[in-house]
């Protein structure tokens, strides 16, 4: 039952030590939340090395408060300072800085932290609530079945993420590539280990993790570092006023309705239903001439929609194994390093494990809000810090991490030329996150396809053998088509007058996205 | 025409120093040059002035009733760099900086700008730590 497992999960979630490390990974993850350029997964990335002296479940519960803590952080510095400190926070930009600069910036902090809450909290019920269900329906899939789920998450992740489905192929080809260094497990074969001994063992994940994350994109970011500094906004006014309350209060839940499925889906992530979400307020709004001059529901609405995805990326991450996003995808990576297999078992395998994770998330939500609100200004004061010294101490925190996986200078290599590599990748607009999901889950599905065809004795229709699989494989396919499709048939049909306005608001969205350098 | 040029801060000592560098250009009948600079790698500086409280800069120095001009330069070079360059390029008479009290340990750690400003510029520089005593 999962209310009892639930309840054993707070038991041990709530033990001295679980809780400091909740509290150091939400304390943490608002931190990168606030600073623009350092996100959730880099973060996660980072930390990943100190999985090897961690209890498992302490080091879940502080990459799974990083996760969190990182969606409210980022709605900080939209409001404040007109940017934002996560992709998901750029619809909060848009709205929230319009009511900082009208002088009601408590108000729209006030909002985004509340609707967080909320939002963070049903959303982790409704997954405490499918997780038991999804894991009944996902323990009779088969190899074939799980190998054709990695590939919808694969599809769907490349083309979906990203500014086109081309790059986010190339860069999932990419990880997926990097995946196959090493020894083959089914015929002891080595694969593109170039004659190196150590790579006979493959690449770490973590130091592609860190090379791709931190040090590609310190790299990035100090290539076009821009000189001068942006002005913040004093929070005034009311925290909130019943007003702000009555007007609030739908959008969050609208919100969590959109964040939580589509965090759930394969490469849903948390950008998109903000930006649903900030249609849909402006569409259903009673007051829609402050739309665009700062209205309380577009902040409540998209920041209600970012935590409840984080909450459902997690949905598919605990029952099937499958991670949705680049932080799910390093999170899966920190279960593997303690030889802990997510899939349809880990339910039942590591149930306290999962449950005083979840636990977790529920204290590490009431942390935040406590930590968010009336500590804003400490936040901001983190902005003050010059890049040039937080950046060095991620390169610095990155070799270290990486040297500390094997004691073995080559890994240092690995991390530099990687590090370019990922440099490269967010110089010419490639996505990221495809590659460390193809890397992570690429070894994960190659072993399901093979394993399904040593059984089949090589035939390939096992892999169209079950309804689930051929559901499942053709949604991959239509996440394949459909952006392709639609791109071509929506620049067809847009009358000039919605082409303005789309444009309008794409150079809002742009003009927030570029000050920190995302080609959006 | 002589030049006067402040290192200005919006706080205490900034203010002591604008309004001594004010009281010097007038006696001097001098050009006010108000230097208010940022190394501009974060990406919040509450030292640089903009907005509400750079108005109410140029309108105090409106006020005034001297010749004035403020420069604001972003370059990436602290303020001790900033200030001498704009020193050596008016051929200024006199810089004006407010000093912050340090400890020994302090300096240590933090380096000292007024300490650099004073090895680097060439012309005589006016220290101070509060504002012009009245009359």
């Amino acid at each position: 039952m999962a209310i009892s497992d639930l309840l054993g999960g707070f038991a041990d979630a709530i033990t001295p030590v679980n809780l400091f490390f909740a509290l150091l990974g939400v304390v943490l993850g608002t931190a990168v939340g606030v600073l623009p350029g350092i996100g959730p997964s880099m973060t996660v990335a980072l930390l990943l090395p100190a999985t090897f002296v961690l209890e498992p479940t302490a080091a879940l519960i502080m990459f799974a408060g990083i996760y969190y803590g990182g969606m409210y952080g980022g709605s900080t510095t939209s409001i404040l300072l007109n940017t934002p400190g996560e992709s998901a926070s750029i619809m909060t930009a848009l709205e929230g800085n319009k009511m900082a600069k009208a002088g009601r910036g408590s108000a729209a902090l006030a909002t985004a932290a509340i609707g967080s809450f909320v939002a963070g909290t049903i959303a982790t019920l409704l997954l405490a609530l499918v997780a038991p269900t999804l894991v009944d329906l996902a323990i009779g899939v088969t190899t074939a079945d799980y190998f054709a789920l990695a590939v919808l998450a694969f599809v769907a992740v490349a083309t979906v993420l990203g500014s086109s489905p081309l790059r986010g192929l190339a860069s999932l080809c990419l990880g997926l590539y990097l995946g196959l260094v090493g020894t083959d497990v089914l015929t002891g074969q080595e694969r593109f280990t170039l004659g190196v001994p150590q790579l006979s063992d493959g690449i770490d994940v973590v130091v592609v993790a860190v090379a791709l994350f931190a040090v590609g994109e310190s790299l990035y970011v100090a290539s076009r570092l821009r000189k001068g500094s942006v002005q913040v906004i004093d929070h005034k006014g009311s925290w909130m006023t019943r007003e702000d309350l009555r007007r609030s209060w739908k959008p969050w839940l609208r919100g969590t309705a959109l964040g939580f499925p589509f965090g759930v889906m394969p490469a849903g992530g948390a950008e998109i239903p903000t930006f649903l979400s900030y249609a849909t307020e402006k569409k259903l709004t009673r007051h829609p001439e402050e739309f665009g001059k700062g209205a309380i529901e577009g902040v409540a609405g998209p920041e209600a929609a970012n935590n409840a995805s984080a909450a459902g990326v997690l949905v598919p991450l605990l029952t099937l194994g499958i991670p949705t996003s680049a932080t799910a995808a390093i999170i899966l990576a920190a279960f593997q390093g303690y030889g802990i297999q997510p899939g349809p078992t880990l339910l039942t395998t590591e149930g306290p494990l999962v449950w005083a994770l979840i636990a977790s998330l529920f204290i590490g939500n009431v942390m935040l809000i406590v930590l968010n609100l009336p500590l804003v200004g400490l936040w901001v004061k983190l902005l003050k810090i010059p890049r040039p010294y937080l950046y060095a101490g991620i390169l610095l925190f990155a070799s270290l991490g990486s040297f500390a996986v094997n004691a073995d200078p080559l890994d240092l290599v690995i991390l530099l030329v990687l590090g370019l590599l990922g440099f490269a990748m967010r110089r010419f607009g490639w996505p990221v996150a495809p590659a460390v999901i193809g890397l992570i889950l690429g070894p994960i599905a190659e072993t399901n396809l093979r394993r399904a065809l040593a059984i089949s004795d090589g035939d390939l229709g096992v892999l169209v053998d079950t309804w689930f699989s051929r559901v499942v494989l053709l949604l991959a396919l239509l996440a394949l088509v459909v952006p392709v499709v639609l791109r071509a048939v929506r620049g067809r049909r847009a009358t000039p007058e919605e082409v303005a306005r789309e444009q309008e608001e794409d150079r809002e969205v742009q003009k927030a996205a570029n000050r920190e350098g995302w080609g959006a | 025409m002589s030049v006067v040029v402040v290192g200005y801060v919006p706080n205490p000592r900034g203010r002591a120093a604008l309004e001594h560098a004010v009281a010097e250009a007038h006696r001097r009948d001098a050009l006010l040059v108000v230097v208010n600079s940022s190394r501009g790698d974060a990406l919040v500086d509450e030292e640089f002035l903009r907005g509400d409280q750079l108005r109410a800069l140029h309108d105090e120095l409106a006020a005034s009733g001297l010749r004035t001009e403020v420069r604001q330069p972003v370059r990436g070079r602290d303020v001790a760099e900033e200030l001498s360059a704009v020193c050596t390029e008016t051929g200024a008479e006199l810089l004006v900086i407010g000093l912050k009290r340090r400890s020994a340990v302090g300096k240590l750690l933090m380096g000292s700008a007024a300490q650099r400003i004073l090895l680097d510029v060439e012309c005589p520089v006016l220290g101070v730590k509060s504002p012009p005593r009245e009359g």
